[in-house]
């Protein structure tokens, strides 16, 4: 017969400090696993949220970004032509031929600078990405030296807020609006009209040609058809998966170093699990043979000590969750080693990080608990009731 | 007996939480360590940028080149002693595309001298022809400057690829596309780890003829100062001769250069610290833990301690000094061995650091946060073992 739960629960209420101080031990190192999972999460998400499945994105041959490609006018041309591209309300094809560059902006408030993409789009194009939205000011009026700026950016850097000036090259920008897109990579960069700064920034090439697909489905047979013609030397691929191979090796690295960091930080957590559950296991010598007179089995009561220390780390892991809990929309920015600008966004505390850091409790309290547990369940029935 | 043996004796009696203690204590202050050393070597490979050069770069960002005319009126600078240029080029092995290292593509004759003193050519191809070089160049690097396509490159690149002096290696490229091959002809070390030793630099002569069309395009320029002292008025009036032209240019020191690449991880360092603090935090709720369950047991001890005439502050002191000794040693071990395996290992996340360096600040900060943390979980029990009424302790039975 198993020992009831409300006697290990009883237990872990009987030395509150004790109890307390090894599970916010596990709940540090929940909270730090959550963390690092979280902002994996967050950046992420970002990027997917740039990209959606109904676009395809056209860059050259062997560009592992938008930087490093170039698309001429008249392969851009050729692209503007395809039956394949879906045509919006007012009968023009919904098709964004973006140049894409960097600008080293200082930052607002503190010392130093980072790279800011800047997107020459097609304002005929906006209809192409929806989610992109106005929240102050207006957009800007094709053909002026106007831009609009991703509302992450004003907080961060320099000359970003509404009626303050860019400069790129012999040229002044104004800034007219700010914008959203959904928590999208998007919204830090610098969107102006193609026509104006591609002189002024003296690029004749595009970086990439993003068209929405009248029919998603045939994105295979497109990809072979374009990259297979020889006049343009490109490489297709859905926007969503583009900007999913972008986050792919920050987020890896963010998440990698995130587990190894927990993972051995859990070591010290479970050593000291351990010194409780020892020391559990000391102080009741006695009712351990009371118990095992009782009539229950060394497999209950070592059963029971496991549970007891998974419970003291499942008290912990909530507890972790309960602080890594507020991290959850904190933005944080960082570069992209993927296309060399900064990105900001959220962390994301997803159910399925909180999951894992629940299970990685658990896992630490199993760990820390058998071997004391296994103390328990091997005490001699004679020498525990005669300890003092 | 002294009362430090008896410390010792106290720690030697329950062997096994002492040794979980100790243990738990290592792990956090490698931990502790090694983040910390994240920071150290950001810092690190701000530190490597010289004072006495300036960076000048085209001012909308670094993808955007300067014209090749700027050279000599940057030479004709009062205060500039040599200037140089390069290129970055941005290929990728094309046989473990994820595997990344840097290339450059540099003006030799001037960039070897600029930099002679921050590297060593450890190893050099012999020259087929009669080994001239460019004056103040390394006669070393004679068979390089006979090859257009030859290459320079870090001996940490170099060992980690297995590769061999004259090899010919294949880049493929991102911004210039196509496959190019180039042969290796030296090999460098950095005198200050930090420099990096994952690079590959080769002839810009090459890249101007293969890869632009001659348009002779330059990503930036290193201007080598004869006064370093003069620093922030060469910057000032070589961005102003550009401030109206084509392409204006952005100056600074070499130093601020590398910490603007510093700037750009963003609030990742900030992270990285809070982790930190978040495992010292996590294990002295450890430490602490353990000193309370010590004590605790000891409880008729401590009064029979006092029954033989110890006053308040003995006892006090005596239990202070084991949850300190125990970490002290502890300490030693993490902080130290974070020293050892990092540098040891040589990680440098795929390029994008410099190696590894745990500074001996950051080892004494780690053994003085492991004292701390000892003495912090000492100081309830010790205030409590202090105060302790005699006859009530001994009347306990458990």
């Amino acid at each position: 017969m198993a020992i009831p739960i409300s006697y290990n629960l009883r237990n872990l209420r009987q030395r509150p400090a004790s109890t307390l101080a090894t599970a916010l031990g596990v709940a540090l190192v929940v909270a730090v696993l959550i963390g690092a999972l979280a902002l994996a999460s967050g950046f992420q998400a970002a990027l997917l949220e740039t990209g959606s499945p109904d676009n395809a994105m056209v860059m050259r041959v062997g560009a592992d970004g938008e930087i490093s490609s170039a698309v001429t006018r008249e392969a851009a041309a050729i692209l503007r032509a395809l039956p394949d591209v879906a045509t919006g309300a007012d009968g023009r094809p919904l098709i964004s031929q973006d140049m894409v560059v960097l600008t080293n902006l200082d930052r607002r408030g503190q010392t130093g600078s980072s790279n800011v993409t800047v997107r020459g789009i097609d304002p005929a194009a906006l209809a192409l990405r929806p989610s992109v939205r106005i929240v102050e000011g207006r957009m800007f009026t094709p053909g002026t030296d106007e831009v609009i700026v991703g509302h992450r950016l004003p907080r961060r850097f320099a000359r970003t807020e509404i009626g303050e000036r860019l400069r790129f090259n012999q040229r002044e920008f104004s800034v007219v609006g700010h914008f959203e897109a959904g928590g999208s990579a998007f919204e830090s960069e610098v969107w102006g009209d193609n026509a104006v700064l591609m002189p002024v920034l003296d690029r004749d090439v595009f970086q990439s040609v993003t068209f929405r697909l009248r029919d998603p489905a045939r994105l295979p047979q497109i990809e072979k058809q374009l990259e297979g013609d020889p006049r343009l030397g490109v490489e297709v691929k859905s926007e969503r998966a583009f900007y999913a191979s972008q986050s792919q090796l920050l987020s890896t690295v963010i998440r990698v170093a995130g587990i190894l960091v927990t993972l051995v930080m859990a070591v010290g957590a479970v050593f000291g699990a351990m010194n409780t559950m020892f020391a559990a296991v000391g102080a009741r010598t006695r009712e351990i043979g009371v118990l095992l007179t009782l009539g229950f089995s060394p497999r209950a009561i070592m059963l029971s000590f496991v549970l007891e220390s998974v419970l003291l780390a499942l008290v912990g892991g909530g507890l972790g969750c309960l602080l890594a809990l507020p991290i959850n929309g904190i933005t944080t920015s960082t570069t992209n080693w993927s296309s060399f600008s900064e990105v900001a966004f959220a962390f994301r505390v997803t159910p399925a990080a909180l999951v894992a850091g629940m299970v990685f409790a658990a896992a630490m309290g199993l760990v820390g608990g058998l071997l004391p547990a296994r103390r328990a369940a091997k005490q001699p029935l004679a020498a525990s009731l005669r300890a003092a | 007996m002294s009362l430090f043996s008896l410390v010792l004796v106290n720690l030697g009696r329950n062997k096994l939480r002492t040794a979980l203690t100790v243990l738990s204590v290592v792990v956090a202050l490698f931990l502790f360590c090694s983040l910390r050393g994240v920071l150290d070597t950001l810092a690190a490979s701000i530190r490597v940028g010289s004072e006495a050069r300036l960076v000048t770069r085209n001012a909308i960002s670094l993808i955007f080149p300067l014209p090749p005319a700027y050279r000599e009126r940057l030479a004709a600078q009062p205060g500039v002693k040599t200037v140089s240029w390069g290129n970055w080029f941005g290929g990728r092995d094309p046989v473990d595309p994820g595997d990344f290292y840097a290339q450059f593509a540099v003006d030799a004759a001037t960039y070897f001298p600029v930099y002679a003193s921050d590297i060593d050519l450890i190893l050099a191809a012999r020259p087929q022809g009669p080994g001239v070089v460019p004056a103040g160049v390394d006669p070393k690097l004679a068979a390089f400057f006979e090859d257009r396509t030859g290459c320079v490159v870090g001996e940490k690149l170099f060992r980690r690829k297995k590769w061999r002096l004259g090899q010919t290696v294949t880049v493929s490229g991102t911004i210039f596309p196509g496959p190019w091959p180039f042969v290796i002809r030296a090999v460098y070390r950095a005198k200050d780890p930090a420099f990096g030793e994952e690079a590959l630099l080769f002839h810009w002569k090459y890249l101007e003829e293969k890869g632009m069309g001659g348009s002779g395009a330059v990503g930036w320029y290193v201007l080598e100062l004869s006064d370093p002292g003069q620093a922030g008025g060469v910057s000032r009036a070589v961005d102003a001769l550009y401030e109206n032209s084509a392409a204006a240019t952005r100056t600074e020191t070499e130093r601020a250069f590398q910490a603007g690449f510093v700037s750009m991880y963003g609030n990742v360092p900030f992270l990285v610290g809070l982790i930190g603090f978040a495992v010292v935090f996590a294990i002295l709720l450890v430490a602490a833990n353990t000193m309370m369950m010590a004590t605790r047991e000891r409880t008729g001890e401590y009064a029979v301690l006092k029954t033989l005439g110890f006053d308040d502050r003995t006892v006090f002191l005596l239990v202070l000094a084991e949850g300190a000794v125990l970490t002290l040693g502890a300490g030693l071990a993490g902080s130290l061995l974070a020293k050892l395996v990092l540098e040891g290992s040589g990680f440098n996340a795929g390029g994008f650091l410099p190696p590894m360096t745990v500074s001996w600040t950051t080892v004494a900060a780690g053994i003085g946060i492991a004292v701390f943390m000892g003495a912090v979980s000492g100081v309830f029990p010790a205030v409590r073992a202090s105060r302790l009424n005699i006859v009530e302790a001994l009347r306990r039975v458990d």
